[in-house]
């Protein structure tokens, strides 16, 4: 037993049979994705970037309750709103500071309305912190934006809620 | 006047075309080492900048020279400013020794191989200056592992070179080359060939001897104060630095710019690229190895250098002059 231990480490054996492996490994299918020109499956529930939606009829759906930003543990979101001509209650003012945000999904969940929501878009890196402050504009050009999928997602979730 | 000038141009000129192409391979070297990484754990590597991801480096010193180099307030600024430099430039002068082909070297001079070995020896001064200008716990401490390690190995690949110059009785790199027409030096000193290889390994701190940088226990031990083109300055000699004992193992063993066998498909391969096959060869193995092998403890390697390497390098040379003497082969003669 010993010799042959012996004999082993001279000729380095262990040594040679892992870089033979290594060497058979190397012709493998990968088993990792391309991934900017390939990317990977995404969940329903998915919580990227947020996007606020709107009726099919052009309406803001968010009646300013401001359940998400009590409810966000970041306090990323910050809302003002008053009172339109016509009596309903509309936001003036929907920010998310994106860098705040933890990506939690409980604004989405707390959402009465199915205003706020988190879409699957997770590429959204800029080049500045401020261009990660979110505007209500922006919150809503998201919603336009991804309105097929978000609609699509939140239908096939509705089972589960 | 008008001739020294004349003189330095073409001299300068000469320079220019050795360097160039190897500064371009050792970026693309770097390229292969990460890609031949990721293939063994099956990933894929930078395959994006470029075909295949070839210009990754190029991208990659992009990045380092736009990079803010940061000095440290404690450290010895002239010291820690010239390690870096001190290194490339080292990596760099050995390559003019190096032969690709008959009559196609820099420096044809007669101590070719003393020149190598001397070089490369100094090699150590550039991360000693640089762990110790930078007044740090551990680039202090990745650098005397850094200098233990490359003294002990230094002096096992010495005595496998004696082994070659034995063989050869000329220390002119080409003539070592000519000397393995018939043969390569592989063969007959085949182990001596797998023992220039591991410590080859030690000498450039590649894994699994990558101590002096050991990051789970080192940060990034030397060069953990350095950034932006300083680091990369590191960084190119460190591999400008494996590519050379790569050329130098080709050169010792593997023929250099020899083609395999002397018949006709093979032998109009002009030399230069048979040369760069087996530097790549060589690499490939240096590739693989990290690849595969876990990093040895400290004690474990110089263990392997003095214990073991040293006396048997020591007793293959016996071997080697006792065979040459009893079968009347010695060179010279």
């Amino acid at each position: 037993m010993k010799i042959s231990r012996l004999l082993k480490t001279i000729f380095m054996i262990d040594f040679v049979t892992g870089l033979l492996i290594a060497i058979k490994e190397t012709f493998k299918a990968k088993k990792t994705i391309n991934y900017p020109f390939e990317k990977g499956l995404l969940g329903t529930r998915s919580r990227g970037e947020h996007a606020l939606r709107r009726y099919p009829n052009g309406e803001e759906r968010c009646i300013a309750c401001k359940l998400c930003e009590a409810v966000c543990p970041a306090q990323a979101i910050t809302i003002e709103s008053k009172e339109r001509d016509d009596g309903s209650r509309k936001t003036v003012r929907y920010d998310i500071d994106m860098l705040k945000c933890i990506y939690c999904g409980l604004c989405e969940e707390s959402c009465p309305v199915d205003a706020i929501v988190q879409g699957p878009n997770f590429e959204f890196a800029t080049e500045s912190r401020e261009e990660l402050y979110y505007t209500k504009e922006k919150l809503l050009e998201n919603g336009d934006r991804w309105e097929n999928i978000l609609a699509a997602n939140i239908k096939a979730d509705s089972s589960h809620r | 006047m008008e001739s020294y000038f004349s003189i330095l141009f073409t001299e300068v000129y000469k320079i220019l075309f050795l360097l160039v192409p190897v500064l371009v391979s050792v970026a693309m070297i770097v390229w292969l080492d990460r890609r031949v990484w990721a293939f063994v754990q099956k990933r894929r590597g930078p395959n994006v900048v470029g075909p295949f991801g070839l210009f990754q480096s190029l991208a990659d010193a992009l990045k380092y020279i736009f990079k803010e180099i940061i000095i440290p307030a404690s450290s010895n600024k002239l010291v820690f400013v010239l390690a870096p430099v001190v290194t490339m430039t080292l990596a760099l002068i050995s390559w003019a020794v190096i032969p690709f082909g008959e009559d196609f070297v820099l420096a044809d001079i007669n101590v070719g191989i003393l020149y190598l070995f001397a070089v490369s020896s100094l090699g150590v001064y550039g991360i000693i200056m640089g762990g110790w200008a930078s007044n740090s716990k551990y680039p202090f401490l990745g650098a005397i592992r850094s200098a233990a390690q490359m003294v002990s190995y230094e002096v096992s690949i010495g005595v496998i070179i004696i082994n070659v110059l034995l063989c050869v009785g000329s220390l002119n790199l080409s003539e070592i080359v000519m000397a393995q027409q018939n043969l390569w030096f592989v063969i007959p000193l085949f182990p001596m060939f797998v023992i220039f290889f591991i410590s080859a390994l030690a000498e450039t701190n590649r894994p699994p001897f990558d101590l002096p940088e050991a990051e789970a226990e080192l940060v990034a031990g030397y060069q953990t104060e350095y950034s932006g083109m300083m680091y990369a300055m590191f960084w190119l000699g460190e591999y400008a630095n494996i590519l050379l004992m790569c050329a130098m193992g080709s050169v010792l063993f593997l023929g250099g710019w020899l083609s395999p066998i002397d018949i006709f498909p093979l032998n109009v391969i002009p030399g230069p690229f048979w040369l760069i096959f087996k530097i790549l060869f060589l690499f490939i193995l240096f590739a693989l190895v990290k690849a595969t092998v876990p990093r040895y403890r400290y004690d474990q390697l110089m263990k392997l250098g003095w214990k073991i390497f040293l006396p048997f390098s020591l007793f293959y040379v016996v071997l080697t002059s006792s065979f040459l003497l009893y079968f009347d082969l010695l060179p010279g003669k």
